[in-house]
């Protein structure tokens, strides 16, 4: 499918190089534009991306409490025990969905008997889900969560409540950092479906400036960072 | 919407009027400064990471035709379709044919000023499609068929009581009785209806904030969550953007996000950033199974040619706005059209002509904060002069500043007439002024007066005759 007017695309291009007055550079110009795009290079890096695994896991946890979210470090084997606690403490009920994630599905989920789990994509009806985020930036609290069968994206935006569970030895500090797990995984130049940069519940400022949490997306955003 | 920009003195009159609105300015005034100003601080890298982020869509600019090749290149490699557009209007009938091939009724929307720009929603509707937008200030703009006040919040001109008032007259459904005083109540009250909306939708369109050459992807930033709705659950994506948008790499548009949000709400960084590279995967078990990129020219190969580039460097923060005294005090509905502010004052002539909007870049009074607070460095003074320089070799020659300004020009050049002139005005001003200075009655001065005072001229004379008094120094 492509657009109503095939000539738009070339007249949209001609046009621009006509702007920039482009000419015999030609093959200067392109070379410049796949060595920038073959080898990406970083700008300016906040200092605050620096420190040891320990003190960037202690930042991401700050951040995320001043975006209105909760945090916690705990052992891996007891994220199962940790959610019926988390769950229990607001109210809310012991059921809660998740995909088909591999270090989720792998917990022993009968630590905590009272739990009920369902898997697959969010619901409309569901009121948690159970998250896992590939990487974490420090710098700004964000956690990095991609799409597929393992987190479907809707379990991020359709329930009141997520918990996020990010590895401590997942936690990096800078953007850059994120993205070079991305490209680890993927492979260079190429994405999955979503990333999705999550840092703090849903909010809006819209009704006199101030803040109401909760707008379409959670409510409630709770993070665990599991320690092998 | 149809520009109303060439009114622009009425509304602005209109607009110091409105009580309700100036209560809305008060509020925005002192809000959006303070938080904006501390963020900016909490980050020593913030000039740094300015200056880089101009830099890359400088380089961006010079190399735009070979990075949309690209952007199309990997678009199309991850199953999406691109569609460029010259017009608003091709781009309009492009994606109308999008939601009519895909037997389309109801079509969501997450928060797009392009969208705007091409007047998207009006052309839907009238195609016969249930048009929704799903963030909260443009759904409220929406349901009072309002443009947008501000770019990143459309509804920033109202107050709580009249958007209980709204949804009062629009749920006509829900209870009569129930309260919604409350801000949390009126979001509560737009997250059950709209939910509705973003469930039962066929398409989602959403606007890009980023456009990535280096991955085919696109960037929506939002606090809401409701971009991410509008994208995820409908069977069709579809993304309209401008093709000054593109940046190349995902280090890029990292370094530009450390001064958006920055510069937008003073938040380190908005909710949700989400890239998104084409339809659902094999396996994925939700997103959308087409996904769509409108890449629409819209006067911006214009723009790329002309002295005002370096607008194009534009991510659409709100900085210049929040920090402008000119929309603080007549808001962003005077503008006339979709981009208020120091910004619109620049990209609104080009876009729809200056002949439409003579007035906006004379709405400025050059105090050059707008150029300070922009994370992109963009001379937007020097631009507002380009255009009054454009305006003043078309204006008419009947024009009474005309007039005005060459009989200055006259004085300027005679010392003595002009020493004479100003003593003889400056008497007449001292004379008639009262206790709270120039009265309301004189001519040429009302648009002065009327909101303010002007006090009355000091004792000790022209500035001339108190410069020859202190023997020329200047302390």
């Amino acid at each position: 499918m492509s657009g109503l007017n095939p000539q738009s695309r070339d007249i949209i291009l001609g046009r621009i190089r006509r702007a920039l007055g482009t000419g015999d550079d030609e093959v200067q110009r392109r070379v410049a534009v796949q060595r920038r795009l073959s080898a990406p290079a970083p700008g300016p890096i906040p200092a605050r991306t620096k420190g040891t695994r320990g003190e960037l896991v202690q930042q991401l946890k700050t951040r995320l409490e001043g975006l209105a979210a909760s945090a916690e470090i705990v052992p891996l084997p007891e994220i199962p025990a940790r959610i019926a606690d988390f769950l229990k403490r607001n109210n809310l009920p012991a059921a809660f969905r998740l995909g088909a994630d591999p270090l989720l599905g792998g917990l022993d989920w009968s630590t905590a008997p009272s739990l009920s789990v369902a898997h697959g994509p969010a619901r409309p009806e569901d009121e948690v889900s159970v998250t896992h985020a590939v990487a974490a930036a420090a710098e700004t609290g964000t956690l990095v969560l991609v799409s597929g069968a393992d987190n479907p994206t809707t379990l991020s935006f359709l329930p009141e409540t997520e918990i996020i569970v990010v590895r401590s030895a997942d936690v990096e500090g800078s953007y850059e950092a994120t993205w070079s797990k991305i490209r680890a995984l993927y492979g260079d130049r190429n994405m999955p479906r979503t990333v999705n940069w999550v840092s703090g519940p849903s909010r809006t400022g819209d009704i006199d400036q101030t803040i109401v949490l909760g707008a379409h997306g959670p409510r409630r955003l709770h993070v665990i960072i599991a320690e092998d | 919407m149809k520009p109303t920009s060439a009114a622009f003195k009425e509304q602005a009159t209109r607009a110091l009027d409105d009580s309700d609105l100036q209560t809305a300015l008060g509020r925005m005034r002192t809000h959006y400064v303070g938080s904006i100003t501390s963020a900016r601080e909490r980050l020593p890298e913030f000039e740094a990471l300015r200056d880089a982020a101009r830099d890359i869509k400088n380089h961006t600019l010079a190399h735009l035709d070979l990075y949309l090749e690209e952007l199309e290149r990997k678009v199309t490699e991850a199953g999406g379709y691109v569609h460029w557009a010259t017009t608003a209007a091709e781009a309009r009938t492009l994606i109308e044919t999008i939601c009519r091939r895909a037997n389309a009724r109801t079509v969501t929307k997450g928060k797009s000023m392009i969208s705007e720009e091409i007047a998207l929603n009006a052309h839907l509707e009238k195609a016969g499609f249930k048009v929704v937008e799903t963030d909260l200030g443009e759904y409220l703009i929406q349901i009072r068929n309002e443009p947008p006040s501000h770019i990143i919040g459309p509804a920033v001109h109202l107050t709580r009581a009249q958007i209980e008032a709204d949804f009062r007259r629009h749920h006509k459904h829900l209870p009569a009785g129930r309260n919604i005083t409350e801000p949390v109540a009126l979001v509560d009250e737009a997250r059950q209806v709209l939910r509705q909306q973003f469930i039962t939708a066929d398409v989602g369109i959403t606007g890009a904030n980023f456009l990535i050459a280096e991955t085919g992807t696109t960037v929506i930033v939002t606090n809401e969550g409701n971009g991410d709705l509008t994208q995820i659950l409908p069977r069709i994506h579809i993304v309209l953007a401008t093709i000054e948008k593109v940046v190349p790499t995902l280090e890029d548009v990292s370094t530009i996000l450390r001064v958006l949000a920055r510069s937008a709400t003073g938040q380190e960084i908005s909710n949700y950033t989400t890239f998104s590279t084409g339809p659902r995967r094999s396996g994925d078990p939700d997103g959308p199974t087409e996904y769509h990129l409108v890449l629409l020219d819209g006067g911006r190969t214009e723009i790329l040619a002309s002295e005002f580039r370096e607008a194009l460097r534009c991510i659409r923060c709100g900085a210049c706005m929040d920090h402008c005294p000119v929309y603080h005090a007549v808001g962003g509905h005077a503008y006339g059209w979709v981009y208020p502010g120091p910004i619109g004052a620049v990209m609104t002539p080009a876009l729809i002509g200056i002949q439409q909007a003579r007035h906006l870049p004379s709405a400025s009074s050059f105090c050059g904060r707008c150029e300070d607070v922009c994370p992109m460095r963009i001379p937007l003074p020097k631009m507002l002069r380009y255009w009054r320089e454009h305006d003043h070799a078309l204006a008419r020659r009947s024009d009474l500043s005309q007039r005005a300004l060459r009989l200055w020009a006259w004085l300027a050049q005679r010392p003595a007439a002009y020493h004479r002139a100003s003593r003889v005005g400056l008497g007449l001003m001292r004379l008639v002024s009262g206790p709270r200075g120039l009265p309301h009655w004189l001519p040429f001065t009302k648009g002065w007066t009327r909101h303010r005072d002007f006090p009355a001229p000091e004792k000790g004379g022209t500035f001339h005759a108190q410069w020859a008094k202190r023997g020329r120094r200047t302390s």
